[in-house]
C-alpha cells in the first residue's frame, strides 16, 4: 500500500528519483571530513532562518517597541534568552563557517575548473553574511547596536558620487528613526536571506554537480554512496556546531548561575547618551582597526578601495592557480591576509582592554542594562518607551546632573558623583609651593607629586603649569541631612574643614564660630538628641527605622532645638522667624526643602543675601523643575531598589 | 507549412513576438516593481524639517575659565509616524570665549559619526572610535587623525542677555568639506 502511494506520488513528481539520486549519489574515493563544509554553510544559515524566524514573530520594529520588544522576548518570553542566543551566535558562526569554507577551497585547490562558480558564489556569500550581521546589530535598537550600527553608515557615506543618496536611502531619513528600522528589518530578514539563499543553493547544486573535489586515482579509498557514510559526517559536523553554539549561550550560566541568562541587551538606544565603546562584531575589528591608519579624507581606500581590490584578488585565483607557481601564490597570499587580519584584530583588542574610557563605557552599558531590567520590573515600559525610564530614574540621572551642574564646587563623597575627582590645571604664581599649593586644596604634597610625576618632584616656578585636583569650594554632599552628615557638621574638627564650611566665605562664620564654642564634650548628648531631631525632619528612606525607633529621642531634640541649644536664635523651625539669618530647618533635607534650596538658595528662608556662591538653580533656568527633582531624590538616596533576597 | 516561405518572414515573426510577449511580461512585473520602488526612496524626496535655533542652556551654566560642558539639544521632532514633543535630537559642547563669546561645536566626529568626549588633561577632544584628536576649539590636532576635518561648529546666539541658542544641524561625515546633511 505505501508502496503504491510512493509509486504514484514518484510518477507525478519524480520526487522519488531526485531523491533517491540525491541520497545515493556516487562520492569517487569515498566519503571526507572536509566535504562538511558546505553542508555547514547551509546548517547554520538553516538555524539563523528558523531561529530568525520565531524572533520575528515577536519583535517590533520601530523606535518606542523594538529594545521594548526584544527585552520582551530576553526576560519575559519562556526560553526566549536562548532564541536569541542561539541566533546571536549563530550569526558569527556562519561568517566564521563561511571563511573556513572558503579557505579549505582554496588550500585543497577546489576552485579549479570546473568548479570556479562555485568558488565565486563563496565569495560572494562573505559581503552578503556581514550585512546580514550589520542589519541584525541595530535590531534590538540598544546603545550598543545605536551607536555601533552609526559607522558604516557613516562610511557609507563616503561612497563616491553615491554616498549621500545610499546613505539616507539605508537609513530612510536624514536620521536613524523609523524607518531605519523597518529597512534594516526588510534587508535583514526578506531581501538578504533570499539572496543568500539563492546563492547556497546554487553552490550546492554545483557541488552536487561537479562532484565534491577531484580524487587522485591512485588513493585506493574505494567510492561510497553520500547515504549513509557522508550524511552521517554531515549530521555529526553540524551537531557539533550546534553544541559549540549552546555552549557559548550557556557557559555564562554555569560561571554565574544567578546572572540573567543570555546574551546581554544594553540599555535603550539614547541619540542624547554618549556611548564610547562602539564597535563592530569581532570579525569586523581587523578593518576597523585599519581605519584607524587613514588620514581624514582617505578612509574610502581604507574602507572601499582595497578591500575591493583584494576581494577581486580572491576572485581571480582559479585563474591564477593555472600558471606553474599560482596555487602557491594563492596560498601565500590568502596566509598573509589571514596573519595580517588576525594582527589587526589583536592590536584593537589590546587597544581597548588599556583604553579607561572605552571599559568606563562598557561598565556603564553593563549597570544601566542591569539597572533597566530593575526599572521595567518594577514600572514596566509606558508606551513612550524603556529610554524614558532610565531618564527619569534618580539613581542613573542624579550623578550626571551632580557632575555637571554641582561638582565645580560641592563633592560627592570626595568625587564628582561619577567617580572623577576633578581636575585643574593651575598655572604656579610667585611665592607658591607644593605645600602651599597643596594645602589651598586641601591635599598634601605628595598627592600633588603623584599628579604631576613629569616633575620629578622639584621646586615650582613661577609660570609652571601643573595638574591639581580642584579645590571644593562647597560641602560635601554624599549623606546630606542625615544623622552621620550632621555629626560631622557639628563637630569643631570637622565644620571648618573641606566637607563642610571650609572652602566656602562661611568658613569664620557665626555657625563655625557657635559649633567651636559649643559643641563640647559636655553638650554631646544634647547634640545627639538635636541630630535625631533635625535628620528626622529630612524623612529620608535610609534613616526611616531610626526615625520611628528614636521617637522620644527626636522629641527632646525638638524641645533642644528651640529651647537650651537656642539654634532658633538664628534660624527658624517650625514657625517662621523674619530675623533668622541661616537656612530654615523646618523640614530641613527633605525633598520639598531640598528642591526649594536648589531652585533659589537667595531666598529669604535660606541664605538670603548672604548666600555664597550658589546659583539659583530654577530662577535662573540653569536647570528645569524635573532636573532639580531627580538631583534632590538622588541628593536623599531616594530611588527604586529591588528587594534584596531576589538577586545577590 | 507547405506554402512558399518567405524569407526571414517566420524570424521576423519570431522577433516581433517575442518583443511583444517581453514587454507584456515587463510591463505586468515591472508596475508593481516600480510603484514598490518610488515609495522606497521616498526619503530621498522628502525635505527635512527646518533647522530652527533652540534654547539649550543658560550662560550661568558655562564655566568661566572656557571648560567645553556637553549639553543636550531638545526639539520637536518628527520621524516618520511619530511627532515628538521635546526629544534630544543631538548634543553641543558649548564653552566661554574671552570678550562674553561663544563657541558651539558638534559632538558628532566628522570622520564617522562617534560622539567626541573632552578631555582635561589633553585639554582637547578625543574620539572614542579611531582615535582623533582635536584641540579646544575644535581644530584638528594631529595632521593624522583619521578625521578629515576640524569639529563643525554651530551657529549659536546668546539672547535675552543670558539665554543660550543652538542652531542645531548634522553634517555629512567623512568629507574635507563641512556640507549640512539636506
Amino acid at each position: 500500500m505505501i508502496k503504491r502511494v510512493l509509486a504514484w506520488v514518484d510518477e507525478r513528481t519524480g520526487l522519488g528519483r531526485f531523491a533517491e539520486a540525491f541520497l545515493f549519489q556516487n562520492l569517487p574515493g569515498g566519503s571526507r571530513w572536509r566535504y562538511v563544509w558546505g553542508t555547514l554553510v547551509l546548517y547554520v544559515f538553516a538555524l539563523q532562518a528558523v531561529t530568525g524566524f520565531f524572533l520575528w514573530t515577536a519583535y517590533s520594529p520601530s523606535t518606542q517597541t523594538a529594545w521594548e520588544s526584544v527585552q520582551f522576548i530576553q526576560n519575559e518570553m519562556t526560553g526566549g534568552w536562548l532564541l536569541r542566543g542561539l541566533h546571536h551566535f549563530g550569526a558569527q558562526a556562519f561568517v566564521v563557517v563561511l571563511v573556513l569554507h572558503l579557505l579549505q577551497m582554496v588550500i585543497y585547490g577546489v576552485y579549479r575548473a570546473p568548479r570556479e562558480v562555485n568558488f565565486w558564489l563563496v565569495l560572494l556569500l562573505l559581503p552578503l553574511a556581514i550585512a546580514m550581521s550589520a542589519t541584525g546589530w541595530l535590531l534590538p535598537y540598544d546603545q550598543h547596536g545605536f551607536w555601533a550600527s552609526r559607522v558604516p553608515i557613516g562610511i557609507m557615506g563616503v561612497t563616491p558620487v553615491l554616498g549621500p543618496w545610499l546613505q539616507k536611502i539605508a537609513m530612510g531619513g536624514s536620521s536613524v528613526g523609523h524607518h531605519t528600522l523597518t529597512h534594516f528589518l526588510a534587508l535583514h530578514a526578506g531581501l538578504l536571506p533570499l539572496g543568500v539563499a539563492l546563492l547556497l543553493g546554487t553552490h550546492y547544486y554545483l557541488n552536487r554537480r561537479h562532484g565534491f573535489a577531484d580524487v587522485p586515482k591512485d588513493c585506493g579509498c574505494p567510492d561510497e554512496k553520500y547515504f549513509p557514510a557522508q550524511f552521517f559526517k554531515d549530521a555529526a559536523a553540524c551537531l557539533a556546531v550546534l553544541v559549540v553554539l549552546l555552549g557559548f549561550v550557556l557557559a555564562p550560566l554555569w560561571n554565574n548561575p544567578a546572572a540573567a541568562p543570555g546574551v546581554m541587551l544594553g540599555a535603550p538606544a539614547d541619540p542624547s547618551e554618549q556611548y564610547s565603546a562602539a564597535r563592530p562584531e569581532w570579525f569586523m575589528l581587523f578593518l576597523f582597526q585599519f581605519l584607524k591608519y587613514f588620514p581624514g579624507g582617505t578612509e574610502v581606500w581604507g574602507a572601499m578601495v582595497i578591500p575591493g581590490f583584494v576581494m577581486t584578488v580572491i576572485a581571480l585565483m582559479p585563474f591564477v592557480a593555472k600558471w606553474k607557481h599560482g596555487h602557491r601564490f594563492n596560498l601565500l597570499f590568502l596566509g598573509t591576509l589571514t596573519v595580517g587580519a588576525l594582527t589587526l584584530t589583536r592590536l584593537a583588542m589590546v587597544e581597548d582592554s588599556t583604553d579607561e574610557t572605552y571599559l568606563a563605557a562598557k561598565a556603564k552599558d553593563r549597570s544601566s542594562s542591569e539597572r533597566m531590567r530593575q526599572l521595567v520590573g518594577e514600572r514596566g515600559i509606558p508606551p513612550s518607551g524603556g529610554a524614558t525610564l532610565l531618564r527619569d530614574d534618580p539613581f542613573t540621572q542624579g550623578p550626571k546632573l551632580f557632575a555637571k551642574n554641582c561638582a565645580s564646587c560641592h563633592r560627592f563623597d570626595g568625587h564628582d558623583g561619577t567617580g572623577h575627582r576633578p581636575l585643574n590645571t593651575y598655572a604656579v604664581r610667585a611665592g607658591d609651593t607644593w605645600s602651599t599649593v597643596a594645602e589651598f586644596r586641601f591635599l598634601k604634597s605628595e598627592q600633588l607629586h603623584e599628579l604631576n610625576k613629569g616633575m620629578n618632584g622639584r621646586e615650582l616656578k613661577t609660570g609652571d603649569q601643573i595638574t591639581v585636583y580642584a579645590r571644593p569650594w562647597a560641602p560635601d554632599l554624599k549623606g546630606f541631612a542625615s544623622r552621620e552628615w550632621l555629626a560631622g557638621l557639628l563637630d569643631p574638627a570637622r565644620v571648618d574643614g573641606p566637607h563642610y564650611f571650609g572652602g566656602t566665605k562661611f568658613k569664620d562664620g557665626k555657625m563655625v564660630k557657635w559649633v567651636k564654642k559649643n559643641a563640647t564634650s559636655e553638650n554631646a548628648d544634647g547634640l545627639k538628641k538635636v541630630i535625631a531631631a533635625l535628620s528626622a525632619e529630612a524623612k529620608l528612606k535610609s534613616q526611616a527605622s531610626a526615625d520611628k525607633a528614636d521617637a522620644e529621642l527626636i522629641k527632646q531634640g525638638r524641645a533642644l532645638l528651640t529651647g537650651e541649644l537656642a539654634c532658633t536664635d538664628c534660624h527658624s523651625f517650625g514657625k517662621k522667624d523674619p530675623d533668622a539669618t541661616g537656612p530654615d530647618l523646618t523640614g530641613y533635607g527633605s525633598r520639598a526643602w531640598l528642591v526649594r534650596f536648589i531652585s533659589n538658595p537667595n531666598h529669604a528662608d535660606f541664605y538670603g543675601k548672604r548666600n555664597d556662591r550658589m546659583p539659583a538653580f530654577a530662577d535662573k533656568q540653569i536647570l528645569d523643575a524635573k532636573s532639580i527633582g531627580l538631583l534632590a531624590d538622588w541628593l536623599r538616596g531616594d530611588w527604586y531598589e529591588p528587594p534584596k533576597p531576589a538577586r545577590k | 507549412m507547405q506554402a512558399e516561405p518567405v524569407p526571414g518572414a517566420d524570424r521576423r515573426e519570431f522577433l516581433k513576438k517575442s518583443c511583444v510577449a517581453s514587454c507584456l511580461g515587463l510591463a505586468a512585473l515591472g508596475t508593481p516593481a516600480v510603484v514598490g520602488t518610488r515609495v522606497f526612496l521616498d526619503p530621498l524626496t522628502r525635505s527635512k524639517t527646518a533647522e530652527t535655533f533652540v534654547k539649550v542652556t543658560t550662560l550661568a551654566t558655562l564655566p568661566e575659565d572656557g571648560t567645553p560642558v556637553q549639553f543636550p539639544v531638545l526639539a520637536d521632532r518628527r520621524d516618520a509616524w511619530t511627532k515628538f514633543t521635546q526629544v534630544p535630537i543631538g548634543a553641543v559642547f558649548l564653552q566661554r570665549l574671552p570678550a562674553d563669546k561663544l563657541l558651539a561645536l558638534s559632538v558628532v566626529c566628522p570622520h564617522a559619526g562617534c560622539f567626541v568626549d573632552y578631555d582635561e588633561e589633553k585639554q582637547g577632544f578625543l574620539c572614542p572610535c579611531h582615535n582623533s584628536l582635536f584641540t579646544k576649539d575644535g581644530g584638528l590636532k594631529d595632521e593624522q587623525s583619521p578625521s578629515p576635518r576640524p569639529l563643525d561648529t554651530l551657529e549659536v546666539e546668546l539672547r535675552n542677555k543670558s539665554e543660550v541658542w543652538v542652531r542645531f544641524q548634522d553634517f555629512q561625515l567623512g568629507i574635507k568639506e563641512k556640507q549640512p546633511v539636506a
